[in-house]
């Protein structure tokens, strides 16, 4: 019964979950993936019922004594097998030891993936330098804060220190949470031999085989370079190379302008260079709410020195070398034809990551993947070349390419051992928040104004939307930073967030309180009467909600389908009068 | 609902009584009808909120010429504050913008104007000429528009600048096929600061032009202006890098060696064209067009001529014949095109020419007079590419006395031809006498992989007959 279910279900995930897929991994911020809200919400209700019986489930594991006490049960060698160490399989890894599952972990490059050793992390710590030298290089911004600086430098091989000894650091931490945990990392390039089984040892060499219950594949992505581009990894590179920072070029192009592309331009200006970036889409940062694009250009891109080319396909890269510059062959994007050849002295390569599923087997269980990725249904689970469910296999992160995110993977494990611990879970992927660490920073979870139209048009509903601006923050005019806006897109007749989306200081911290309350499925009616502390970027959220006007009748009416959050209500009441009165005394 | 009551009785005879029970608002509203004279309206900086004193325009959502309806939305100001668009209070057309995007103006003074009528357009815009400080972005010209004149055509709207301040196009590299070189911060400072990157030496790795440049460009004293190159003003002793053009020029010439050429000169008599050329020179045709003419309608029957070799294993034959002619210029040369000669008339073709000679003289070629449509022309160097648009290039040094000389072959195109000056010259005629007759020696360089002796024989061949029968260049 529940077997037949499942296959209907998956049936229809499988053609929408394709057009998601190439969808989200063209535009890594396009957000329009995996749509199925209101059974994520039925679901999310579902569970608030289970709470006290998984509790009880959690305690009994808890007490039952740390993970590999008791043996996988059924003569396996682990409940589950996770098969990469990123953030999305430690995720997942240490959600199954708090639910008492006996878990390995097989990892054949570093722990902690791409995230914490080619991507999120180091970027962070560069950023972090990039925002400093904006703040000490702003001497407008200076003055007006009474401050006097002298002169600024940097050392290159100290800020590339910087980020490499960050990300040994978080990759200690990952690797020893899951150690103390007793999470068995075992050491190699995992494939799958078949059901429940898996081999794993050096590349080529797979020596060793154990069985698990369940197996997530989490193997994540690699930089995607397109056809004609040489890397050379010192003029023509990625992300991988430009994270050590071995050189700053007085003139770098970025192909591609994402998020990556656009972080590492905030990086590269900030340091000195002048950028250029080349996008195939007519409009820079496509992936983004087109209003918030279109000012992330004023604040991010023009004042800066960088200039750009779109519409065209950079379709051949040569590296510099015998004292020429790097060559990029420019060709329109519609029609082919040469337009004209660049001469920089480094090119970036940010259009995107590709999905490393290589050597995983798939092929011995009937998998056959989609441009690379896995695919799977909103369960995260392994669909086979007939649309069918490969019982206990399950892909997350970037290798199903649903969302190609870092918590985004870690979100979809903690889902899975959900699932394998008995109780259904699907993942609403609208409620989770991306950001772009510029300076200022970029935010937004939800859809984005255009699909939210396009979405209303579809159901037949209306969409409003409402707008603030950090000029009118205190905190951001104390700190002198008033460049940004906040923009909601929600429901007026229920009062459902469908997006936010925030340019701003700090914006990539802010987009939580959106988040969770599209994940919680609150509402505006009920969130407005949230009380923010005063004064705090924060309150730039609060504007918003409280500015939002929902339409009086269904707002007083009963929601017998969607009942409001009782106890947030409460809570949020709760929260109201304790900070009132702490200021009332602080006054 | 009392005033609009009271607005729809007013056209009842009973009004009176009903006008002296609604009070005040009646008499405003019956003037407001007669007051015709305040057509052209100022659209105002708005006060967006209590502490904003000037404005920032980030865009202009309606382009000049545009009909507006009232609440429509104009324009989008920055203020201390947020965006925020600014509607119109009116009907009508936005006849000129006062201040162009990306400029602030304080608050309460005028930013557009306001035409009620398509007919007062002309008149809105010599009012905003006369705004002294905005009037740099209307044009002055349409001042002599008549704004009495019993409905004359509207003019045509002038180039919105909305078009121009629209986030930053990305400035081209290339202007007219010759590279510039220049770091993305070196064009947004030219841009700025009004220097033209043709102008400035580079000296980034590769000669590329970097920010440095422009700024040492713009400190240095301007040059003279380029019409009046009295006496060669060169630092005698130092070594003078080239300028982008010239550099290359220099790139190019080292790549035409590449190019297997051989010449053929002919020596074409010119009484007749001399004859025609007195005729109708009053009416502005110039040698240079009608010399480029005859060529033209020399390659129409020898396509192979206009043809080239662009990859050592095929002909490529042009569909249209453009003729590009090298003209010399302070520090360099260029080659405008004049495209489809053998299809536009002579006079079209001379009044073009002079044009575009004038403005490349004064560098003042602007990208949308050699992009636009690719109808135009092309600004390029002979020399350095015409792969774009030129087909054949004719490079003319007769004014200068000379009476032969030899032409490198651009690369990208089949042949060039170098033409003398055209000297009376004594010559045996057939029959047996001796006279005296104007001549002028042209001499085609050719690329032999595509373009053989007997090919340019004959194209010579069918040009003299044309030069020394015109009445075909004229129609």
């Amino acid at each position: 019964m529940q077997s037949t279910a499942a296959v209907s279900v998956s049936a229809s995930a499988i053609t929408s979950g394709s057009g998601a897929r190439s969808e989200a991994a063209r535009r890594p911020g396009g957000l329009r993936v995996c749509g199925l809200r209101r059974e994520a919400l039925a679901c999310s209700s579902l569970r608030i019922s289970q709470a006290p019986a998984r509790l009880a489930v959690a305690r009994a594991a808890a007490a039952a004594a740390t993970n590999g006490a008791v043996a996988g049960s059924g003569g396996f060698d682990y409940d589950l097998v996770i098969i990469g160490a990123g953030v999305g399989g430690h995720g997942a890894a240490l959600h199954a030891v708090e639910e008492g599952l006996k878990t390995a972990i097989i990892e054949g490059d570093v722990v902690g993936g791409t995230c914490v050793n080619r991507g999120c992390v180091p970027s962070k710590a560069l950023l972090a330098v990039s925002g400093r030298m904006r703040e000490l290089h702003d001497e407008h911004h200076m003055k007006s804060m009474g401050l006097q600086v002298s002169s600024t430098g940097y050392d290159r091989q100290a800020v590339a220190d910087h980020a490499n000894n960050l990300a040994s650091k978080i990759r200690s931490n990952l690797t020893n949470s899951m150690k103390s945990l007793g999470v068995d990392i075992l050491t190699g390039v995992g494939t799958i031999v078949g059901k429940q089984r898996v081999r794993y040892g050096k590349v080529g060499f797979p020596d060793k085989e154990i069985t698990a219950r369940n197996i997530i594949i989490a193997t994540g992505s690699t930089p995607f370079v397109p056809k004609g581009i040489e890397i050379d990894g010192k003029t023509v590179f990625t992300s991988d190379h430009a994270l050590k920072l071995e050189s700053v070029p007085d003139w770098i192009a970025i192909v591609g302008s994402g998020y990556i592309g656009l972080e590492f331009s905030d990086v590269y200006t900030a340091l000195g260079s002048e950028v250029t970036f080349v996008e195939a889409l007519d409009q820079l940062m496509p992936g983004f709410d087109p209003e918030i694009a279109k000012l992330a250009q004023r604040v991010l891109i023009n004042p800066r020195k960088i200039d750009y080319h779109t519409g065209v396909f950079a379709s051949k890269i040569t590296p510099a070398k015998d004292g020429k510059p790097v060559l990029i062959e420019l060709i329109d994007a519609k029609t082919k034809e040469h337009k004209e050849t660049l001469e920089v002295d480094a090119a970036l390569i940010a259009t995107g990551r590709a999905p490393f599923t290589k050597g995983l087997g798939l092929e011995n269980i009937n998998v056959v993947t989609q441009r690379g990725f896995v695919p799977v249904d909103e369960r995260m689970r392994v669909m086979d070349a007939d649309g069918n469910v490969v019982p206990n296999l399950f892909c997350i992160g970037d290798a199903n390419g649903k969302l190609m995110l870092a918590h985004a993977a870690s979100a979809q494990g903690i889902s899975v051992v959900e699932q394998i611990s008995g109780r259904d879970h699907i993942l609403n992927h609208l409620s989770i928040p991306a950001a772009c660490f510029t300076h200022p920073e970029i935010s937004m979870v939800g859809l984005t104004e255009p699909q939210a139209r396009e979405k209303a048009d579809k159901e037949g509903f209306e969409i409003s939307v409402v707008k603030t601006s950090f000029k009118a923050n205190t905190k951001a005019l104390a700190e002198n930073e008033g460049d940004g806006i906040a923009k909601l897109i929600y429901r007026p007749d229920t009062g459902e967030i469908l997006g936010v989306h925030i340019l701003g200081l700090h914006a990539a911290d802010l987009i939580h309180e959106a988040s969770n309350a599209i994940a919680l499925g609150t509402r505006l009616q009920d969130i407005k009467f949230a009380v923010h502390a005063h004064p705090t970027l924060s309150e730039v959220l609060d504007e918003l909600f409280k500015a939002a006007k929902l339409q009086p009748r269904e707002e007083r009416g009963s929601k017998p389908s969607q009942p409001p959050q009782p106890l947030l209500k409460a809570l949020s009441f709760i929260t109201a009068l304790l900070s009132s009165s702490i200021r009332d005394r602080q006054r | 609902m009392a005033g609009l009551l009271h607005l729809h009785s007013t056209l009842l005879p009973s009004a009176s009584a009903l006008r002296r029970r609604a009070g005040a608002p009646a008499p405003s509203s019956s003037r407001r009808c007669f007051r015709v004279e305040a057509k052209i309206r100022e659209i105002f900086m708005p006060a967006l909120s209590s502490t904003m004193t000037e404005g920032k325009i980030v865009s202009w959502t309606a382009a000049e010429g545009d009909r507006l309806s009232k609440g429509d939305p104009v324009v989008v100001v920055e203020s201390d504050k947020a965006d925020m668009d600014v509607e119109t209070f009116h009907d009508g057309f936005l006849a000129a913008v006062l201040v162009p995007a990306g400029e602030s103006a304080p608050v309460g003074s005028a930013i557009a104007l306001l035409a009620e009528s398509e007919e007062e357009i002309p008149a809105a815009q010599s009012k905003a000429a006369s705004f002294s400080s905005g009037a740099s972005s209307s044009p002055p010209a349409q001042e002599t528009a008549a704004p009495e004149a019993s409905a004359p055509p509207p003019p045509p709207p002038p180039p919105a600048p909305v078009a121009i301040s629209a986030p930053a196009p990305p400035s081209p590299a290339t202007q007219g096929g010759v590279r510039v070189v220049a770091s993305p911060y070196a064009k947004k400072l030219a841009k700025d600061l009004g220097v033209d990157l043709f102008s400035v030496t580079g000296s980034g790795p590769g000669g590329r032009i970097v920010a440095k440049d422009v700024e040492a460009a713009l400190a240095a004293p301007k040059k003279a202006a380029p019409v009046t190159a009295a006496r060669p003003d060169v630092p005698l002793g130092s070594t003078v890098p080239f300028t982008t053009m010239q550099g290359a020029v220099s790139k190019n010439m080292v790549e035409s060696l590449a190019v297997p050429t051989f010449r053929v000169g002919y020596t074409i008599t010119t009484d007749a064209l001399d004859q025609l050329y007195k005729k109708i020179k009053s009416k502005g045709v110039t040698m240079t067009a009608l010399l480029a003419k005859a060529t033209a309608m020399a390659l129409v029957q020898h396509p192979v001529v206009n043809s080239s070799c662009r990859d050592g294993k095929s002909f490529t034959y042009s569909s249209s014949i453009n003729i590009a002619v090298a003209v010399a210029i302070d520090g360099g040369l260029i080659t405008p095109v004049l495209q489809d000669a053998d299809k536009v008339d002579i006079y079209s073709l001379s009044r073009k020419w002079k044009e575009l000679v004038d403005k490349a003289r004064a560098k003042q070629l602007q990208p949308h007079e050699y992009n636009s449509e690719g109808r135009k022309w092309c600004f390029g160097y002979s020399v350095v590419n015409l792969k774009m648009k030129g087909t054949f290039t004719l490079s003319n040094l007769g004014m200068f006395g000379v009476d032969r000389f030899d032409a490198i072959l651009p690369p990208g195109t089949g042949a060039i031809m170098a033409v003398g000056a055209s000297e009376p010259t004594v010559v045996g005629t057939k029959d047996g006498r001796i006279g005296i007759k104007n001549q002028m020696q042209v001499n085609v360089t050719a690329d032999h992989r595509v373009i053989y002796g007997a090919d340019l024989a004959a194209f010579l061949q069918t040009l003299s007959k044309i030069i020394e029968d015109p009445k075909d260049l004229t129609f």
